[in-house]
């Protein structure tokens, strides 16, 4: 079965942003991820649950190159990033590029020991921007993209440390949007934030898919439920079903899903 | 007579506490005699510092009821041991500033792009080999290093700059440079290793090099453990003594020329200790009063360090 | 992204590489002459002292005449003041150690001693030897012997030993602790029993790393007064007539290594310069053994330590 042509059917709208092909990876000998196949569609979130050591977040970290970071970590297969099908994972395709074109929000909110208005602007200076009027006004739309203008437009000078869990995590999204990347991905953003947090950068996902790709693990199967399009089950470093959320949740095809979703797990 | 004491009465009629049980007082008494010793031992740390500070104000305030400081502060010659003696210690400072400055221009560059290049770029296997070797660097005696100075570095300056004289600061400053650079490398190196993994991908996630990295994120985090480093650097600098003793000259000179020879306030003290001074002699309680100028600088050094320790407080 | 996007992209990105290529570079190069000099100051040693090195060498007292000279009194010297400088330095730098870890309060007489700990890791070593010129010979009139040589050196080294101390318990986990005090043990018995072994081999560590520094030290030693000129020995205990007492050699006058080599350094005449290589080859042979010790010591605990 392909679930690509599948889903193209039912979601004829939507082109494809990016594709897993046959990726296998690997930290040293042990192997954290067996020939993932997965269609990202452009626009939608796509959302990956499992439990956890399943390689959800290994999935997504493949997609910036991060696992280039340290010494052992190999690929084989491929993720072809549309529309021009670059491979992600091509050696000759350089990490840096594929990050700048790719933004990532971490588990935990890790802000720069920087002003919030630095911390928003660092993706900029990276990519040697250094014109005053351009970052002004592009820190002020990223962080009126991420619902924080309000809250710090008379503080922009102060630490980003100084701000509360949400409002951080907040500012790491302001962060990965600044430079107008194709696609963001999330590794369990909320996951080390208060419920009315947790819903604020919900509601803030939901209004960004508008303009962005977005691929986000979560530790929470309702998350997935009130947010994505499209949701992914995965069980120790394989795929074990990828479909629309609803279908997903409402009648899973396959056993091993349905024993997940309905708690039967384990 | 109440419930309680009738109680107590009764039990200690019926079934008397085993003697395994009882309260030791003898082990109660033992215990408090090790802790108190443990604490003199301790304490010796406290005993050293007043002993200092008591020796070199005891001795320095013989010295200043026969110079009088203003003459001590702002005259321009040291000549203690001359029949027409001055005590002007703007000399011996000239001569440690100056082969302190020489030190610092070569140990802050180099330590700073080596701790960067072991925490940021080097493979594991090249840190694991350079940091032990550091550390040995680290560990040779001074009066190597003075020999080196005088013996090879001297001679291969003077191919390069004819006019040299045997003995210069600035043979004597780069090879004390030299000599810090593991202290400032390897603290450093420590404080950027500090800086938590999920800052540097918070950065490389947005597609930064090493360098930009390194440059804009884990050396502004790891600022403050950085600039004591530095300080430490600088404060090793101000009180090395035996290769300034070996390599630059012990003449008093006011001069702030690398090139020239000069004595340092270390280097006096080596040069006075040497010759056969009496107890109580003018000439010995000089040296007491170089050795408080001396700790005084450190101690601003280390005020300095612990200002901008706290100014720079880890945000992380 | 378009192809001319994506092409300004990466010709952007070339760039910022060029430059962490070349820091790349730049970070070899400063190594590279760490270990230059490192090669350079070995070398030059070598070549002018080997061929001083023989067993004459060793068994000489320094002498008017460079090639009759040799360095007995010195290591000799430099072997009876370290073995006063570890007898004072290592009982009470762990005790020290042991204390301000397991038994000191939050208070500020301990912050006090933790001040002070720190602060005299970083006075300068030529301070410490006016310190015991001061102290020591005159006021306790020890005189300038090796007794006093030795304890001026064990106060410069006692920082170390407790830092060494202290971060070695620090990595005893504290369920170590509760099962030696959940058995009923003392304060004392937890530390004698538990502590102190678990952590010797890092005390081990900081002790060796401690006396190689010692044993390199000069500016205190010429401060106290020591004789560059030596050409005698200690008196043994119990030799000599009338015979010494156990304890005479504590109060000898003495030169140590790093003092002849001094000595040999100042002479003008090439021959002398031969027998300072020498001696500082040896000297130099000294620490890197003891410091490489302290260093495949730490990187042995750091790989086998399991708790």
């Amino acid at each position: 079965m392909n679930p690509i042509t599948e889903h193209n059917s039912r979601e004829t709208l939507s082109p494809l942003k990016a594709e897993a092909k046959k990726l296998n990876f690997y930290y040293g000998n042990f192997q954290a991820l067996k020939n993932i196949n997965m269609p990202i569609y452009e626009k939608k979130v796509t959302s990956l649950i499992g439990p956890s050591g399943c390689g959800k977040s290994t999935y997504l970290r493949c997609f910036n190159r991060m696992h280039d970071l340290y010494p052992g970590n190999r690929y084989e297969g491929a993720i072809e990033f549309h529309p021009d099908r670059t491979d992600l994972l091509s050696k000759k395709v350089d990490p840096i590029e594929v990050r700048m074109r790719i933004s990532m929000v971490f588990q935990k909110p890790n802000p720069f020991p920087k002003s919030i208005y630095e911390n928003v602007a660092y993706g900029l200076r990276v990519r040697g921007e250094s014109a005053r009027s351009v970052i002004d006004d592009k820190v002020e739309a990223a962080l009126r993209s991420a619902a924080l203008w309000g809250e710090v437009k008379d503080r922009l000078k102060e630490l980003g440390a100084n701000l509360s869990g949400g409002q951080q995590q907040r500012l790491c999204i302001a962060r990965a949007l600044a430079t107008d990347p194709e696609l963001l991905l999330f590794d369990e953003p909320t996951s080390a934030l208060d419920p009315i947090a947790t819903a604020s950068i919900e509601e803030l996902i939901t209004e960004l898919k508008e303009r962005v790709t977005i691929l986000i693990v979560t530790h929470n199967m309702q998350q997935a439920a009130r947010i994505s399009d499209f949701t992914a089950y995965m069980y120790i470093g394989e795929m074990v079903e990828f479909g629309v959320t609803d279908q997903i949740f409402i009648k899973p095809k396959r056993k091993e899903t349905e024993d997940y979703i309905t708690g039967r797990f384990g | 007579m109440n419930s309680y004491e009738a109680t107590a009465g009764r039990l200690d009629v019926m079934s008397p506490p085993s003697d395994r049980l009882k309260i030791d007082h003898t082990r109660h008494i033992k215990e408090r005699l090790i802790e108190a010793i443990l604490f003199l031992a301790a304490f010796v740390s406290v005993f050293t510092t007043t002993a200092i500070v008591y020796i070199l104000i005891r001795e320095s305030w013989v010295f200043f009821q026969h110079v009088p400081l203003v003459d001590f502060l702002f005259d321009t010659q040291w000549t203690p041991l001359f029949e027409d003696a001055h005590y002007g210690i703007m000399v011996l400072l000239s001569g440690t500033i100056t082969s302190s400055m020489v030190a610092v221009l070569v140990a802050i560059p180099l330590g700073t792009v080596i701790a960067v290049y072991l925490s940021e770029f080097a493979p594991f296997s090249v840190r694991e080999i350079a940091k032990p070797f550091l550390e040995l660097l680290g560990g040779i005696p001074t009066i190597i290093y003075g020999y080196f100075a005088l013996l090879f570095l001297t001679p291969l300056l003077q191919n390069v700059f004819p006019g040299l004289p045997g003995f210069n600061l600035l043979s004597a400053g780069i090879v004390m440079g030299i000599m810090i650079i593991p202290y400032v490398a390897s603290l450093s190196e420590d404080a950027m290793r500090a800086v938590p993994m999920a800052l540097r991908e918070g950065s490389y996630a947005t597609g930064a090099t090493r360098l930009q990295t390194a440059l804009r994120v884990v050396i502004p985090s790891a600022i403050s453990g950085i600039a004591s480093a530095y300080i430490l650097g600088i404060s090793r600098a101000v009180g090395e003594t035996m290769i300034l003793a070996v390599a630059g000259g012990m003449q008093p000179n006011l001069t702030f020329n690398p090139a020239e020879p000069g004595a340092t306030i270390t280097s006096f003290i080596v040069q006075v200790a040497l010759g056969d001074l009496p107890h109580g002699s003018i000439g010995y309680q000089t040296i007491f009063a170089a050795g408080l100028t001396l700790m005084l600088l450190t101690l601003v050094f280390n005020l300095i360090g612990f200002y901008m320790r706290k100014k720079y407080r880890e945000v992380y | 992204m378009n192809q001319q996007e994506l092409q300004a992209l990466r010709a952007m990105i070339a760039t910022h590489k060029r430059w962490d290529y070349m820091f790349g570079v730049l970070g070899i190069l400063a190594l590279m002459l760490a270990l230059m000099t490192f090669v350079a100051l070995f070398a030059d040693m070598a070549v002018n002292g080997l061929g001083r090195i023989n067993v004459d060498f060793l068994t000489s007292f320094p002498s008017r005449r460079a090639a009759n000279a040799g360095i007995l009194s010195a290591w000799v010297g430099s072997v009876l003041v370290m073995l006063v400088t570890a007898c004072a330095a290592v009982p009470l730098g762990v005790a020290a150690g042991v204390y301000l870890e397991e038994y000191a309060p939050k208070n500020w007489v301990t912050d006090i001693i933790e001040i002070n700990v720190t602060n005299l890791a970083g006075v300068p070593s030529i301070i410490y030897g006016l310190l015991a010129l001061g102290l020591f010979v005159y006021t306790f009139g020890l005189g300038q012997s090796i007794l006093t040589a030795g304890l001026t050196l064990a106060l410069l080294i006692l920082p170390i030993v407790i830092v060494a101390t202290r971060e070695a318990i620090r990595a005893i986990p504290q369920i170590i602790r509760e099962g030696a005090y959940a058995c009923g043990a003392t304060t004392w018995q937890v530390v004698s029993d538990h502590i102190v072994p678990y952590s010797s081999a890092g005390i081990l560590t900081g002790v060796i790393i401690g006396m190689a520094r010692a044993i390199g030290e000069t500016a205190p030693i010429i401060t106290v007064g020591a004789l560059t000129f030596i050409a005698f020995l200690p008196t043994a205990p119990f030799a000599g007539d009338p015979p010494a007492g156990l304890f005479d050699w504590l109060f000898a006058p003495f030169t140590v290594m790093p003092i002849q080599m001094f000595n040999w350094t100042s002479r003008p005449e090439a021959a002398f310069l031969n027998n300072a290589a020498a001696a500082g080859l040896i000297l130099v042979l000294m620490t890197l053994t003891m410091n490489g010790l302290a260093i495949w010591l730490r990187y042995r605990l750091r790989k086998n330590i399991k708790w």
